[in-house]
């Protein structure tokens, strides 16, 4: 006879081994988030060392250049501004890519065209092709249209990237309501512009919140564009990141595991902090009704 | 005054779908209407018509004896509650109730005086810090209400305002909706499904079918004189006995009726039976509970056998057939019925309907 296990305990054996999987996944950035902290001989040991002196060495040197030849003070590097233009470009575009998104899913959802299916699924058409498909095109348009190198540039392309997603998640999040809240709303004497922002937003808060998220992952990630669109004063730090490798010393990878490091930490704040939201977010529609 | 008037009013959805045909209905002051029907038979679309959150296709809808088509529903000056409470989850109750007077233009300080009073009436004080996702379904029904009364509308309009509640909340939530309905004196339309609710709270009752509305009356006239089949079907629990059969002619103020099964019963009738042609085919109705057993055949009655025996507490209820046709009878729990027992029943006079050929109550 088989003894059923109890519901909703799953026990240590199970806990640990799901731990075990959980530690191989996250092998790779804890690996990184140790090589940051190490020596130059350490990161490259073989075997590999788990055990080591750490270091802040490399967290230094990511934003100061010792000088090499003739001694003196030690030089700033451009990482500082790296760092706000990734925070910058990534959040003002997502943000933009949220605000006008959320207008035209709620367009979508409440007022919807003749022929309104057609239309959504003309804007998700944009992302089915590679990026790469386009980036020959836009290289030649931007740089005619003088947005090459500039923040407008990149920001309005990452605005356009984030769009068709964000219509789509929002858009289901507003498909999602009840609309007899918006009925009451209006008998009870709302304009349409007090339902959508009174009534409606905050009813899609935590699915917003989770729309931004990973629309500011993808962004933040981003590297192709980043590298051909961007000029000396609005790189960002995936595009910084690359032009480390090479040059004398060959591959600096303590240096490179720190400003890794360094980036993960923006990307990880934020999503910690809408941790809530997002769980909420991404199983809108199970948790409502 | 604050009435409601339908003056032929009809409405088709963009797809072709008619769900409402050139219906009449008129609502006075201080009348509680209550729209009856099965699902999807308009009752909804008509209020919500009235309401103005769906277009009228044809057809005119006055409020107040002002024409409000084309005015939008915060013109009308008309309160609703919904069926699912519609209330607002990121405003606590006391928002909730506030909502509909910042549309009005008030103080704060008459606002909070106005809430107090609805959430006194609706005891509802002791939640009004609370998110709807706090409240119990009765409290959410009661903001529901308290919310609709507290501006001072033309008129107000109840989406099955119980249909959500467990019955011992429903039975309760009845009377203290009619209770405050009584006390507001504005013309009002409940739609529900649930005939009890319309029997218990309307003052007149429209019961409708696939967009058109079958009868409108008293609850006790609908009960007592449906005015056509699908009425006489519909209201009442246990069903209505409907007996197909063919009249065969008046013999002495009594009518003559002929049943498949080859029983010929004769029964005290509306004189207006009189004037239909012998053979015509009609049918007989008669509520489960104006059937009487007797101790033996009588002319004005039938034998039947017992099939299943229901008790309901306080009375029984058998399913009797005879192999043409089957009966339902109600008779207080005392009295012995098995199954397989050959019952004779007596149709008690005057509760006989006779509904015509085209299905229509034949009454003078």
């Amino acid at each position: 006879m088989t003894r059923s296990r109890e519901i909703g305990r799953a026990g240590w054996g199970w806990t640990a081994f799901a731990g075990i999987i959980a530690l191989i996944y996250f092998f790779p950035v804890m690996w990184i988030i140790m090589t940051a902290f190490k020596t130059r001989p350490d990161a490259l040991a073989v075997p590999p060392k788990f055990f080591f002196t750490p270091t802040l060495d490399n967290f230094v040197g990511v934003f100061f250049r010792a000088v090499i030849s003739g001694g003196g003070a030690a030089q700033a590097t451009e990482f500082p501004l790296y760092f706000f233009n990734s925070i910058f470009i990534a959040g003002v575009s997502c943000l933009l890519a949220l605000i006008i998104g959320t207008i035209a899913a709620y367009g979508f959802s409440r007022y919807p065209l003749k022929g309104n299916e057609t239309y959504m699924f003309i804007i998700l058409t944009t992302r089915m092709m590679p990026a790469i498909v386009v980036v020959i095109p836009i290289f030649l348009m931007f740089r005619e249209i003088g947005l090459s190198g500039t923040y407008a540039g990149i920001i309005f392309l990452y605005t356009a990237f984030n769009l068709p997603f964000t219509i789509w998640m929002v858009r289901s999040f507003f498909d999602e309501l009840n609309t007899e809240i918006e009925d009451a709303a209006r008998m009870d004497g709302a304009t349409e512009r007090q339902l959508f922002f009174g009534i409606c937003l905050p009813q899609v808060k935590a699915g917003l919140a989770a729309t931004f998220v990973f629309g500011l992952i993808l962004t933040w990630n981003e590297f192709l564009f980043a590298l051909l669109l961007t000029g000396v004063d609005t790189r960002t730090v995936p595009v910084a990141m690359a032009r480390t490798l090479g040059g004398e010393m060959g591959v600096d990878y303590g240096l490179l595991a720190a400003i890794v490091t360094l980036f993960l930490i923006p990307i990880f704040f934020v999503t910690f902090l809408l941790q809530n939201q997002l769980l909420r977010g991404v199983t809108f529609g199970t948790v409502r009704k | 005054m604050t009435t409601i008037d339908i003056k032929d009013v009809t409405k088709v959805y963009p797809n072709g779908f008619k769900a409402v045909e050139r219906i009449n209905l008129s609502v006075g002051q201080g009348e509680v209407m209550c729209l009856l029907g099965p699902s999807g038979c308009g009752k909804t679309t008509t209020l919500r018509m009235v309401a103005g959150l769906e277009d009228i296709t044809e057809g005119e809808c006055q409020i107040g004896g002002r024409r409000v088509n084309e005015l939008l529903a915060r013109e009308r000056n008309v309160a609703m509650a919904f069926q699912f409470y519609a209330l607002y989850p990121s405003l606590t109750v006391a928002e909730n109730l506030k909502f509909p007077l910042h549309a009005e233009g008030r103080s704060q300080a008459e606002m909070d005086a106005k809430v107090r009073q609805v959430a006194k009436t609706l005891q509802l004080e002791g939640v009004l810090e609370r998110k709807p996702a706090q409240l119990s379904e009765g409290e959410k029904q009661r903001v529901a209400v308290g919310r609709s009364i507290i501006r001072d509308p033309e008129c107000f309009l109840f989406d099955e305002p119980l249909s959500r509640l467990d019955v011992t909340l429903r039975e309760q939530m009845r009377g203290e909706i009619k209770e405050v309905l009584s006390g507001l004196s504005k013309a009002t339309v409940i739609v529900t499904h649930d005939q009890l609710e319309a029997l218990t709270m309307a003052d007149r009752i429209a019961v409708m079918r696939a967009g058109i509305i079958e009868q409108v009356a008293t609850p006790h006239d609908i009960f007592a004189k449906p005015a056509n089949l699908f009425v006489a079907g519909f209201i009442g629990t246990p069903q209505m006995n409907l007996i197909p059969a063919s009249f065969t002619g008046m013999d002495g103020g009594h009518g003559g009726f002929a049943l498949p099964g080859g029983q010929k019963i004769l029964l005290q009738i509306d004189p207006a039976v009189g004037r239909l042609a012998p053979g015509t085919g009609i049918t007989l109705g008669i509520r489960p509970r104006n059937l009487e057993i007797m101790p033996e055949p009588v002319p004005d009655g039938l034998t039947l056998q017992v099939d299943i025996v229901e008790p309901m507490g306080a009375e029984t209820l058998a399913h009797l057939s005879d192999g043409a046709q089957s009966m339902r009878v109600v008779c207080d729990w005392r009295v012995p019925i098995d199954e397989s027992d050959r019952l004779h029943v007596r149709f008690q006079p005057g509760y006989v309907h006779v509904f015509g050929p085209d299905e229509q109550a034949v009454r003078s």
